[in-house]
């Protein structure tokens, strides 16, 4: 069996060293997997990947990337190491340009090569390349949300971390979101993504992790989760007749 | 006679937006006002004098004018050594006080901060150097006639081409060079800045170097034209903050035209006003700044 991507053991962290928000949870993530977080609100889903990116202080517990312990790294140095992170919002840079944004995603690579990569990215997705020297603050939501992407892929990461990517997308981009997801996890890097929109993040994921209060509930294959009548009406809200899409 | 206002406030602002630069930036990226920038013009200028005094032990010392400008080349070695030298107590300063307040400590318990610092370096130069106005040299400067009857002195044009040099300098760093451009990404971003892979801490202390490099040539320019006193940076806090405010936090051109901006409505203000009420000129900007526009001419609303 390979080392997983991502191992986190017991993860204890807050904002504030009087007010812990996980209790210690634990997630792993395997090559070439996607793997959603799912929960209600307020159940420390986005401090669990802001903790695992570096911003938020790990009080105890452990985090390994690619079997190499990494807990208290700060996140500049985890960026390098090929941790990527897409917060929910502000996931651009408004006042700089499009290209600007890409340089900045290469920052921690040779000159040379950052270069190079950006001229990749500026190919693969033609939308951005039309727009290169205008300003990141002009794009759709989700233009945005592509550009954010296309930002932390620069680096090539082993472990790309995606908090609501499809928050405020319409239905048709967020399956259009999804799919690029899929995509992202050929080369045997891992996605680990916090979703509100249950559904469809356990339809879109390969395992799935349910967390509420700050700590592990149910984790399971992601199809299994879905079809459990009872996951769904305790920790979803969901009853089964509710339609594609319902936010829990 | 309007013309001559002009000259003199484009002339006298070309100061005030050097300083304007370091103010604007720290505001922004460092997120405190920081009362204590305008001492780092004044250690700036004092910084000059050792190196004249060093100099004239080692030979040289202020060197041979070179017409028309009352200083020679040793000037430009001691504008590279101010700006150094000004950059290491900016960024001493920081670790011995603004790095540790930002730790535990709210926005207002580091602009409190910066006003004791401004207190203890402003008399520290009292302490070392004395009340009394100094001066580089004490050679005699004529004014240039320009045509339309305007007298310009050759050291301010000087400064002013020196001001459109650092201004283009500047802009390249910040638009073509990967640290320019996660300097940008920091003021917008911290966080994002973070995870994309930028080590915060270097960019701050480029800030810092940036912000008193630039202090440090306005404070010996400021020096060289009018003279050295201890509180030649307090009589420009007002007007630096009206320059920062104005232009909007964290701009460059905003600085500079903030910078311009003030030095042209203190000197025409003169046509209308009193002199006595100059100074108060800047304040009442940036009171009408704050109300109408508070984000400033450049700046981001947040």
């Amino acid at each position: 069996m390979t080392a997983p991507v991502l191992q986190a053991e017991g993860i204890v962290a807050g904002y504030t060293a009087d007010l812990m928000i996980l209790h210690g949870v634990s997630v792993e993530v395997a090559p070439g997997e996607i793997v959603a977080i799912i929960g209600p609100n307020g159940a420390g889903k986005s401090t669990l990947i802001k903790a695992i990116a570096g911003l938020v202080k790990v009080s105890a517990g452990r985090i390994a990337i690619d079997g190499r312990e990494t807990t208290g790294t700060p996140a500049h140095l985890l960026a390098a190491a090929g941790v990527a992170y897409v917060p929910q919002t502000d996931n651009v840079f408004a006042t700089l340009s499009i290209e600007e944004n890409l340089v900045l995603g290469g920052v921690t690579l040779p000159g040379r090569q950052a270069r190079a990569r950006i001229e990749e990215a500026l190919a693969r997705y033609p939308m951005l390349a039309e727009r290169r020297r205008q300003k990141a603050g002009i794009l759709s939501g989700g233009q945005r949300q592509m550009l954010a992407i296309a930002r932390a892929l620069m680096t090539a990461p082993r472990l790309i971390l995606l908090d609501e990517p499809t928050a405020g997308l319409s239905p048709m981009a967020a399956e259009e979101l999804f799919g690029l997801i899929r995509g992202l996890v050929g080369g045997g890097a891992a996605v680990l993504m916090v979703e509100q929109n249950a559904r469809a993040a356990l339809r879109h994921s390969d395992r799935g992790y349910v967390l509420a209060e700050g700590v592990n509930r149910i984790e399971g294959a992601s199809d299994a989760l879905l079809a459990d009548a009872e996951i769904g009406a305790i920790f979803l809200g969901l009853r089964p007749a509710d339609s594609e899409g319902l936010r829990p | 006679m309007i013309l001559q206002h002009i000259a003199d406030g484009l002339l006298s602002g070309a100061i005030v937006a050097l300083g304007a630069i370091g103010l604007s930036f720290t505001m922004k990226i460092l997120r405190f006002a920081n009362f204590s920038h305008s001492e780092l013009l004044t250690w700036g200028a004092y910084f000059a004098v050792i190196f004249f005094a060093v100099a004239a032990v080692i030979g040289g010392g202020y060197g041979t004018p070179i017409a028309p400008f009352s200083f020679g080349w040793p000037l430009l070695a001691a504008l590279l050594v101010t700006a150094a030298l000004t950059s290491l107590l900016a960024i001493a300063l920081h670790h011995l006080v603004f790095a540790r307040l930002n730790r535990m400590a709210g926005h207002m318990t580091m602009v409190f901060a910066s006003f004791g610092v401004a207190l203890l370096l402003r008399h520290l130069l009292v302490l070392i150097f004395g009340p009394a106005p100094l001066y580089y040299s004490s050679a005699l400067q004529f004014a240039m006639l320009l045509p339309g009857g305007v007298r310009v002195m050759p050291d301010q044009v000087f400064l002013l081409g020196l001001t459109v040099v650092v201004v283009i300098a500047l802009h390249l760093f910040l638009t073509r060079s990967r640290t320019g451009i996660s300097m940008r990404a920091v003021a917008e971003n911290p966080d994002l800045a973070r995870v994309s892979g930028v080590d915060v801490g270097r960019i701050v202390m480029w800030v810092w170097i940036i912000g008193a490099s630039c202090a440090a040539v306005a404070g010996v320019m400021y020096g060289l034209t009018v003279q050295l006193r201890p509180e030649l940076g307090f009589s420009l806090l007002l007007p630096l903050f009206a320059a920062a405010i104005l232009g909007g936090a964290g701009s460059l051109y905003g600085a500079v035209i903030g910078g311009l901006a003030v030095g042209l409505s203190e000197n025409l203000s003169v046509m209308i006003i009193p002199t006595t009420y100059k100074p108060a000129v800047p304040f009442l900007m940036i009171l009408l700044v704050l109300y109408f526009r508070p984000e400033g001419l450049f700046g981001e609303r947040r």
